[in-house]
């Protein structure tokens, strides 16, 4: 197990910038998630990690060893690819065995490392059988199987579900987890999925744009996100965003709408007048009570719940509820946004801390 | 069910035409081979003869300088086929991988001289070929075909490559193995289909090559076959019995070469189960 250190690391392809100056330390045996839309540049920071792209600027130490210059196969991690990437002219105890043999491993050593790692993931009967003669689920678990028979400093994971369907995604999910619990392996896993950021990370990185957005545990993010984009990418249904300014009326701290005015528990550094973005989780939005009157536009029921989508003054919001409250559409329905759940962000999108 | 089997009856009839009218030709050559002498002028037309005889086989085994220029197009063109596989393996594999200053232009260059009549090229091949040696020899036949069918086999070979996901060998160099190391234990693997496929056309098309053959190289020693069928027209008669007798000998190898890769060729076709 070792730490991975990323300091001020570059990419450019040509004259593109794809990466700007990340830093981002990981901690043996943390299993650090980076999330973010596609092109955030997530995917070719773990490639530069495993040393498939090479660094334009700055330093990647693996177990403290510089290996910017190293190629992959002296930096001794593993990788499970999003297209599971196994050869499909060998068994699955040969694509298994293949890191083994490269590095002269005893042959009896490499017999107990497949079986130990096939009763692990349940591959036991398919030893034989080819990759193609393999479902997606089981493809996806001879990929895994490869990277962990090695006993590699660090497991790298290129959106290793998301060519599976939704429930055996859900499956491997748990099951990585409780690998990862199990091997307690430093662990960076690249996904666009905020779901399985959210339920692997011990700490998600949050990537837009080339930038580093956010670093902290999923409940951090959830919570306190840094700024609109993360607020915006966590959660699913997302975050209600809407405009609105700040003003003192009487010396309080206000937020005004056109369809309401919502005053402050605590005061905060803004200017009177300045215009915010606030952001309320769905389901914080209370139906049935309060004194703000929205339009029902649409009732989305979930069966573990239930999404209404209303309107008022020109602002949609979503509702979540786990109830299921008799609601009509085009009816007019009273609620409440609670102050001490909005989250405030300036013009920059940047949060207003309070 | 009357419309299905329509559509089915129909798309073998097309089918089998096709099929006849490709074969057609390959049925004269052997009918004429079997063909005696005195019968080939004095029946007419006719779809088979009323007596077939081995005797132009015989004739063109013992009797004609056949054997050796049987030999030489096998030289030739295994010569050939493991040349042009060779560079064209490596030249496919650098175009599909790599990314480098000037591959653009290659690419052109490459295209270019595909582009031009091989005839305007005999003249300067013969004085490129001749000071050192190479005229008359099999070696030079060998070198000039690497050159004409390398570019072509290149593309072919890049393409094969293209249809290997890049993930393979990112996958065994992060397993520790060199690019090299990749290249040989997972992806030339993979990529037989494609070689046979680039061998087994290039093989053919030096099989079937006159134009050099027959200007680079005058003394019957160096001679290959296609060059060896034209020794049975003479100034005031053509041989056609031997002929074709030897048409269908020179068909053997071919055939034999074809047999041997094709379940490689069929396997290229169904191959790319890779991912899920």
């Amino acid at each position: 197990m070792s730490a991975i250190d990323i300091s001020g690391v570059s990419k450019r392809f040509g004259n593109t910038p794809i990466l700007h100056e990340i830093t981002l330390a990981v901690e043996a045996g943390e299993f650090v998630v980076l999330v973010g839309p596609s092109g955030c540049g997530k995917s070719t920071l773990l490639r530069m990690i495993a040393g498939l792209e090479e660094v334009s600027a700055g330093e990647i130490r693996i177990g403290g060893t510089l290996v910017n210059d190293l190629p992959p196969k002296a930096r001794d991690i593993a990788m499970v690819f999003q297209s599971y990437a196994l050869y499909p002219h060998m068994s699955v105890a040969d694509n298994m065995a293949y890191s083994l043999r490269l590095r002269r491993t005893p042959k009896q050593d490499i017999k107990t490392a497949i079986h130990a790692a096939a009763a692990k993931l349940g591959l036991g009967p398919l030893l034989e059988r080819k990759p193609k003669a393999l479902s997606g689920g089981q493809r996806q678990r001879v990929a895994m199987g490869r990277a962990i028979v090695r006993r590699p400093k660090a497991f790298l994971f290129d959106e290793p579900l998301s060519n599976l369907d939704a429930r055996l995604r859900e499956h491997m999910r748990a099951e990585i987890k409780k690998l990862h619990r199990e091997l307690g392996a430093t662990s960076i896993y690249v996904t666009h999925d905020q779901i399985e950021a959210m339920t692997l990370a011990d700490r998600i990185v949050a990537m837009n744009g080339g930038h580093i957005q956010q670093v902290g545990s999923p409940l951090e993010l959830y919570d306190r996100p840094a700024n609109l984009f993360v607020a915006g990418f966590i959660g699913s249904p997302a975050m209600n965003m809407f405009p609105a300014n700040f003003s003192r009326r009487d010396g309080r701290p206000t937020l005004v709408h056109p369809a309401f005015t919502l005053t402050l528990e605590d005061d905060c550094a803004l200017q009177d007048g300045a215009a915010l973005t606030v952001g309320i989780r769905p389901e914080h939005i209370e139906l049935g009570a309060g004194s703000i009157q929205g339009i029902v536009d649409l009732v989305e029921p979930t069966g573990l719940g239930t999404i209404a989508h209303l309107t008022l003054a020109g602002t949609s919001l979503k509702a979540f509820g786990l109830t299921r409250p008799p609601l009509m559409v085009g009816a007019s329905v009273s609620l409440d946004l609670p102050v001490h759940n909005l989250h405030l962000f300036d013009a920059d999108g940047v949060r207003v801390r309070r | 069910m009357l419309r299905r089997t329509l559509y089915w009856s129909s798309h073998y009839l097309l089918i089998g035409l096709y099929v006849l009218f490709a074969l057609f030709p390959l049925f004269w050559l052997i009918k004429v081979a079997l063909t005696p002498n005195d019968l080939l002028y004095s029946e007419g037309i006719r779809l088979w003869p009323s007596r077939t005889s081995l005797e132009h086989f015989r004739f063109v085994l013992a009797h004609s300088e056949f054997p050796l220029f049987f030999r030489n197009s096998l030289i030739v063109s295994a010569g050939t086929a493991v040349s042009v596989t060779l560079v064209s393996a490596a030249g496919g594999y650098g175009l599909s991988r790599f990314t480098f200053r000037g591959k653009p232009l290659l690419v052109a260059l490459m295209l270019i001289t595909q582009m031009f009549p091989l005839v305007m090229l005999v003249a300067p091949m013969f004085r490129l070929l001749a000071p050192i040696g190479l005229t008359n020899s099999l070696t030079g036949l060998v070198i000039v075909y690497t050159a004409f069918n390398a570019p072509f086999a290149t593309f072919l070979m890049q393409s094969f490559f293209d249809a290997i996901p890049k993930e393979l060998e990112e996958a065994a160099m992060i397993d520790g193995a060199t690019r090299f190391g990749a290249f040989r234990r997972i992806i030339l693997p993979l990529t037989l289909p494609g070689i046979a496929a680039t061998g087994g056309f290039v093989f053919t098309a030096a099989w079937s090559e006159l134009l050099f053959a027959l200007m680079l190289n005058s003394s019957s020693r160096a001679s290959t076959f296609p060059v060896g069928l034209l020794s049975f027209v003479s100034k005031f008669s053509v041989d056609f019995g031997q002929m074709m007798a030897a048409g269908v000998l020179a068909l053997i190898p071919a055939c034999l070469f074809f047999f041997l890769i094709q379940r490689y060729l069929v396997r290229g076709l169904t191959a790319g189960a890779v991912k899920g």
